[in-house]
């Protein structure tokens, strides 16, 4: 079917290449690629003038006429944010923590910079919504039960130099440590079991009676002194309130036995490094109004 | 055209083809290669930057055995949302030991260049365990098995070795200690002063998985609380040519 080629208008030169009568065109290239392609060597050179580009200096390359730099290209947009927030932050700093959610400026803000704080920094370990988890230990920011005290001042210096880390560069990281009573050996197996169940006891919690009642002696050697003779807990030390329905690790024999036996540490890293004074606040202030704050 | 006209010569000749497509990819390679041993900027100087420990190297090796490096990477790039999320932008130097490095751009889970100290021991030893008992949405499988695999440091010191021969400056007295290193690190009752005198900036010391033995779970979460903390950022200046 098909047809014997046609005269050519234009006839085009061959290769000289030939086999079994097959020829091969020696077409130039199409005008349209060959003038982009030339277009594109010029930009080239010209991009390589403006750009940062030849490695000839032992220092680095050449810098280019236009003076682009990736670095100072992120430090401007990270500055140019930075100043769009300024004159809210400097007033966040110098603001008296107590005076932060009275003022509706500074409350918007640290609802808003605060939140975004949280949820970026806080929230892998408090949970999205700041409920905590009450199984592995790690706070819930929403109740009115603080670890470590309530106040604005109280979560700001939290926040500042965290809990029981080894990395704040002022050293003045919250500390206390509760004895591993079992593991250490300092109570035996039956008066932990003792004071396991006078804590079921003062918790409100269902307990068996003859050996809260021994447990309570127990408790008053050994736990009062942080815990408070009432189990009411010690801010001071980060001492847990004992006698609430709020559980750190949770409140059932087995945990209880667990935590009296091998004691608990929980960590909080030091935020004075990577956030400034500003977001520290905002957080703090956050924090503080999520319901808990007091 | 004269000159041009004769590449009919190479294209006929299958030789002379090979010949000069090699000289041509040669050049290329040499202009994109050979400056990065001259200029100084390459791998800018920072102070801080030092080999891992021997239980870091361990824990390195886990992580690269496990894939981790599948779903999360270790650069963070210069861009205002990356530093303002992970921290300081990611220099050159401070992978400058690692083989091979971890850097990306896949953030099928977040960036870990600056995740040392970010969280607790125990924070790493829940979320390892089960990812989604900590952060519900994660998509991350369980590495609770880690916990449970022992490792006694036979090979350590080969490690050490291996990593010397490419370029890392693990020195005699490194080696010669490393297995004494492995243990010391992950036992804060032990006599670590040695450990310290070695690689004296931000090692930890602790008991990272909270339970007897040294294990993967050890090993990993040491290297992860050391990652990005090496370099103190509140001195640095960045060189302005980059």
């Amino acid at each position: 079917m098909s047809k014997k080629p046609t005269k050519k208008k234009h006839e085009v030169e061959t290769t000289g290449h030939q086999w079994d009568g097959i020829e091969e065109y020696n077409n130039p290239l199409p005008k349209w690629w060959l003038y982009t392609f030339y277009v594109c060597i010029i930009w080239g050179i010209g991009y390589s003038i403006a750009m940062p580009a030849w490695p000839i200096f032992k220092s680095g390359s050449t810098p280019g006429l236009l003076g682009s730099s990736t670095r100072a290209n992120v430090q401007a947009d990270i500055d140019k944010f930075a100043a769009m927030n300024k004159p809210v932050q400097e007033k966040l700093v110098a603001a008296n923590l107590d005076d932060i959610s009275s003022d509706p400026e500074l409350k918007n803000f640290t609802q808003n910079a605060g939140g975004a704080v949280f949820r970026t920094w806080c929230a892998q370990c408090h949970g999205a919504g700041a409920g905590g988890n009450s199984r592995l230990g790690y706070p819930n920011l929403l109740d009115s039960d603080w670890l470590w005290g309530g106040t604005m001042e109280d979560i700001h210096y939290t926040v500042t130099h965290g809990i029981r880390n080894e990395t704040d560069p002022d050293e003045e990281a919250r500390f206390s440590q509760m004895p591993a009573f079992g593991k250490d050996e300092i109570l035996s197996k039956e008066e932990i079991d003792q004071v396991v169940q006078y804590v079921r006891k003062i918790s409100g919690q269902d307990n068996d009676a003859n050996l809260a009642a021994a447990g309570e002696t127990v408790f008053m050697d050994n736990c009062s002194a942080c815990h408070a003779e009432d189990g009411t807990g010690d801010q001071a030390q980060g001492a847990p309130n004992l006698t609430d329905a709020i559980w750190l690790y949770g409140g059932d024999v087995d945990t209880i036995t667990y935590t009296v036996t091998n004691a608990r540490y929980g960590v909080m890293p030091n935020w004075n490094e990577r956030l400034s004074e500003a977001d520290i606040r905002a957080v703090a202030s956050y924090v503080h109004s999520l319901g808990g704050g007091q | 055209m004269g000159l041009l006209d004769k590449h009919s010569v190479l294209e006929r000749n299958a030789t002379l083809l090979l010949i000069f497509a090699f000289l041509v990819v040669t050049i290329g390679g040499i202009v994109e290669i050979a400056p990065l041993f001259y200029l100084e900027n390459v791998i800018e100087k920072v102070e801080g930057v030092r080999p891992y420990t021997p239980l870091e190297l361990t824990g390195r090796d886990v992580y690269i055995r496990e894939g981790c490096y599948l779903c999360h990477s270790q650069m963070i790039r210069p861009m205002r949302d990356e530093v303002e999320r992970y921290g300081h932008y990611s220099l050159a130097a401070e992978s400058q030991y690692d083989h091979p490095f971890q850097w990306g751009s896949k953030r099928t889970g977040p960036d870990l260049a600056r995740v040392g100290g970010r969280y607790s021991d125990a924070w790493h030893v829940d979320h390892l365990t089960n990812p989604q008992s900590v952060v519900p949405e994660s998509v991350m499988p369980k590495y609770g098995f880690l916990a449970n695999r022992m490792i006694d440091g036979r090979y350590i010191s080969d490690r050490l070795e291996t990593d010397k021969m490419v370029g890392v400056p693990y020195d005699s007295d490194m080696i010669a200690n490393a297995k004494a290193d492995l243990a010391a690190q992950a036992d804060p009752n032990s006599d670590y002063d040695g450990l310290m005198e070695r690689y004296p900036n931000a090692t930890n010391v602790r008991n990272f998985d909270g339970r007897p033995g040294l294990s993967e779970m050890d090993a990993l979460i040491a290297y992860l609380q050391v990652l990005g903390t090496m370099v103190d950022f509140s001195t640095f200046q960045p060189v302005a040519s980059r």
